[in-house]
């Protein structure tokens, strides 16, 4: 079911899976599970991007956190390199727990929440410097200097408190403290998503600059397909809890195989406006993840749908090399992809 | 580059030059920019606190109550059980200030008769016989802060009686008494205000932090505690002290039977700051970066929720206060020798004494006025408190 991990791979997830469960009452009796995140695996190359999208609620930034070992999974494992060999994250304790965390971060969505307000940004970017005793004094403050450097802010501000900056300048004092351990995986949790159009660009390119310069691998996620595009060499499309498609990014783009990815390529905005084709606006609503339907969780909202899709889990298979489906149809039906401009 | 820091008469020696000028103008901007964005959240705090004329008067009379606690031994005429006997139930004396155009404060010197009809005793001041006051006079020995022995005291008098707040049955001297009382009236808050903090912070911060059977185990205890209406409580707790209890003792039994409940307040509140704070994502951010339980609670939960201890321990000042005046007017919290204010009201306990000797209930006055104090200063740290909202 996984591709096999080679001497290239950083990071393979499997059958990961995530409940929460929903207490009531007094004796916080278990009444229900929200399914965050169902069976999901893949694995990701040393040095490339993974862009993860979906809707929002469809179990993105839980996924990412399970990864990072914030949250801990119902079901599932996750490998992380380690030299040479693949170490199952969940077993770790300890110091070597702490030395896995240096290896892997995160960058927030919110650019408010993700900055303490009453620390500066020197104490901000420096706190997992501290944390990890890596550097103290002078030396703490002329590589809290050159990070901030590194993601293009101006180390004259580093005594300034978040408040003096724009959406923007805090997603770099975030990508900044993210990249202070010398991470080998950064997931970016939607790190555009909140900022004016304008700005995303900019973040986005910094992020590009900072892979190629420091060879890092990210999961990127989005919930939009048009984000994702520029910046990943292999997009997996998310539904419910589950991955329902994952190619290469052209792939995807140009020839999808799961309706739900058509419909999401059909949102994005093109540039070429003769080419415009109609949007597929999907009928109904999410469905509840604590309850999701059976057999395909896509059935309900899917226009090919057929009887044996709300009885029958599609699998997860690879119809072409590199290129993985979850639905029955996949092979049969033909659906519209998008030709994207320039990919990098 | 300009010195931005130059001289107004040479700025405007560059006038003329006017793209120096923009420029020396744009340099001054980015600098008081700079200070304002490295302000503070305490700096924040105290400038907004002190725009708030109401809390800042709450403060100074809060600071001024302390000070004279502080030195209450120096600042009163008399010692706690002075008896001047004949004097009793002297009524407030008049202090007059000039003495034949000259200034020089002076009381009367005072004629003891008594009221043909209601056959009370009165004194009639004889203007006569001026007694001047002294400053620094020598007066009974005592130890300033309990430690340094001293006999100066700040005023006083060589022949009679200087009582600004008359005196009692016994002929002691109200004003010294109740100063000198306000040393445990006013510690006994704080102690026991302190003493709820320590069990209030603890419970309230692991039980939002660590959530789970921790919280639920404390917040029941908070609901049982809670559940016992207070003043009964107390009541039944306080008569259950020994009776032959040394009065240090009893002290400190009554600052753990007030804050028995006060740390419950701050607990919740606590406990619902640091549940939302749990969740933003810096503190997600600080667990990733591997640190540990003891590093987020210090290096984030606390500060971020140390504007509220403060403000809430003022706030919570003023019951306890009360609580004591109250616990011992009722003849249960504080008994004599130990002097509060609340024995000394618990003194002035009948309708007879309303009546005849009202200056006996000016303890009172001083119990209303700490509250209030209190209150203001308290209300005035919350409005300052959250310069952002997290
Ligand atoms: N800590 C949590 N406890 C309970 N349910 C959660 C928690 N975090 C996320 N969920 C639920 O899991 C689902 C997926 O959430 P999330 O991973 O945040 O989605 P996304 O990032 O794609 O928007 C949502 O239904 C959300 O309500
Ligand atoms: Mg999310």
């Amino acid at each position: 079911m996984n591709e096999t991990a080679n001497a290239e791979t950083i990071l393979e997830v499997r059958n990961l899976t995530k409940h929460f469960p929903i207490y009531r009452g007094f004796i916080r009796k278990v009444v229900g599970r929200v399914q965050a995140v169902n069976e999901v695996s893949f694995s990701v190359r040393k040095g490339e991007t993974l862009g993860i999208v979906g809707e929002s609620g469809c179990g993105k930034t839980t996924l990412g956190r399970i990864i990072l070992r914030a949250y801990t999974a119902t079901d599932g494992e996750v490998l992380f390199r380690r030299d040479t060999e693949m170490v199952n994250t969940f077993s770790l304790k300890g110091k070597e727990l702490k030395q896995l965390r240096r290896n892997m971060q995160i960058i927030f969505q919110d650019p408010f929440s993700s900055l303490n307000p009453r620390k500066t940004v020197m104490e901000i970017v420096g706190e997992p410097l501290l944390i990890h005793g890596v550097a103290r004094g002078k030396e703490l403050e002329s590589r809290i200097g050159a990070l901030l450097e590194l993601v293009g802010l101006n180390v004259k501000h580093m005594n300034r408190y978040p408040n003096a900056f724009s959406g923007g300048q805090r997603q770099r004092i975030g990508i900044a403290r993210a990249l202070a351990l010398n991470p080998k995986l950064v997931v970016c949790d939607e790190p555009v998503s909140a900022l004016d159009v304008s700005v995303q660009a900019q973040v986005v390119n910094l992020l590009e600059d900072l892979q190629k310069e420091l060879g890092l691998t990210y999961l990127f996620i989005a919930h939009d397909l048009s984000v994702v595009e520029h910046i990943s060499d292999r997009i997996a499309v998310m539904y419910l809890g589950s991955f329902v498609e994952m190619a290469v990014a052209e792939e995807l783009y140009k020839s999808p195989r799961h309706p739900y990815t058509e419909a999401l390529l059909s949102a994005v905005p093109l540039t070429d406006p003769h080419t415009r084709k109609v949007r597929i606006v999907l009928p109904g609503e999410l469905p509840n993840p604590s309850d999701p339907p059976s057999g395909c969780r896509f059935h309900t909202r899917c226009s090919h749908a057929r009887d044996n899709c709300k009885t029958d889990v599609p699998s997860w298979n690879e119809i072409s090399p590199g290129h993985w489906v979850a639905c029955h149809y996949a092979e049969s039906l033909s659906l519209n992809g998008i030709v994207t401009v320039d990919r990098k | 580059m300009i010195d931005y820091t130059m001289q107004p008469r040479r700025i405007r020696e560059l006038y003329d030059r006017q793209n120096l000028l923009d420029q020396s103008i744009a340099h001054r901007m980015m600098s008081s920019e700079e200070i304002a964005f490295a302000t503070s959240q305490w700096r924040m705090m105290w400038k907004k606190f002190i725009r708030n004329r109401v809390a800042v008067i709450g403060g100074v009379v809060v600071l001024l109550f302390y000070l004279t606690a502080l030195f209450a031994d120096f600042l009163a005429p008399y010692t706690l059980q002075q008896r001047m006997t004949e004097y009793s139930f002297m009524s407030p004396q008049r202090i007059h200030f000039f003495l034949n155009g000259r200034f020089q404060p002076h009381v009367y010197a005072l004629e003891r008769s008594r009221d043909p009809q209601t056959l009370m005793r009165v004194y009639v001041p004889d203007k006569e016989q001026p007694i001047p006051m002294r400053f620094f006079v020598k007066g009974e020995p005592y130890k300033l802060f309990g430690l340094l022995p001293a006999n100066r005291r700040l005023f006083g008098v060589e022949e009679g009686i200087v009582s600004i707040l008359g005196t009692d049955g016994q002929g002691r001297d109200m004003f010294s008494r109740i100063i000198i009382g306000s040393q445990i009236s006013l510690t006994i808050g704080l102690v026991g205000v302190i003493l709820s903090l320590v069990i209030g912070a603890l419970t309230g911060v692991a039980s939002g932090y660590f959530g789970g059977w921790v919280d639920n185990i404390v917040q029941r205890l908070i609901e049982i505690v809670r559940s016992f209406p207070p003043i009964p409580l107390w009541m039944a707790l306080s008569a259950a002290l020994p009776r032959h209890w040394p009065p240090l003792w009893t002290y400190f039994a009554i600052t753990v039977i007030l804050s028995l409940i006060g740390w419950t307040w701050l607990a919740r509140q606590l406990r619902g700051k640091v549940l939302a704070l749990r969740e933003e994502d810096f503190v997600m951010a600080a667990r990733l970066a591997g640190a540990g339980h003891g590093w987020i609670i210090v290096k984030h939960l606390i500060p971020a929720t140390f504007s509220h201890i403060i403000v809430i321990s003022t706030l919570a000042m003023p019951a306890m206060i009360l609580a004591e005046s109250a616990l011992s007017f009722l003849g249960l919290g504080l008994r004599p020798p130990l002097t509060s204010w609340g024995v000394l009201l618990q003194q002035a306990q009948n309708i007879q004494v309303l009546l005849l000797y009202p200056w006996l209930m000016t303890p009172g006055i001083f119990v209303a006025l700490s509250i209030l104090a209190f209150n203001f200063l308290g209300d005035g740290l919350r409005d300052a408190a959250d310069p952002y909202t997290v």
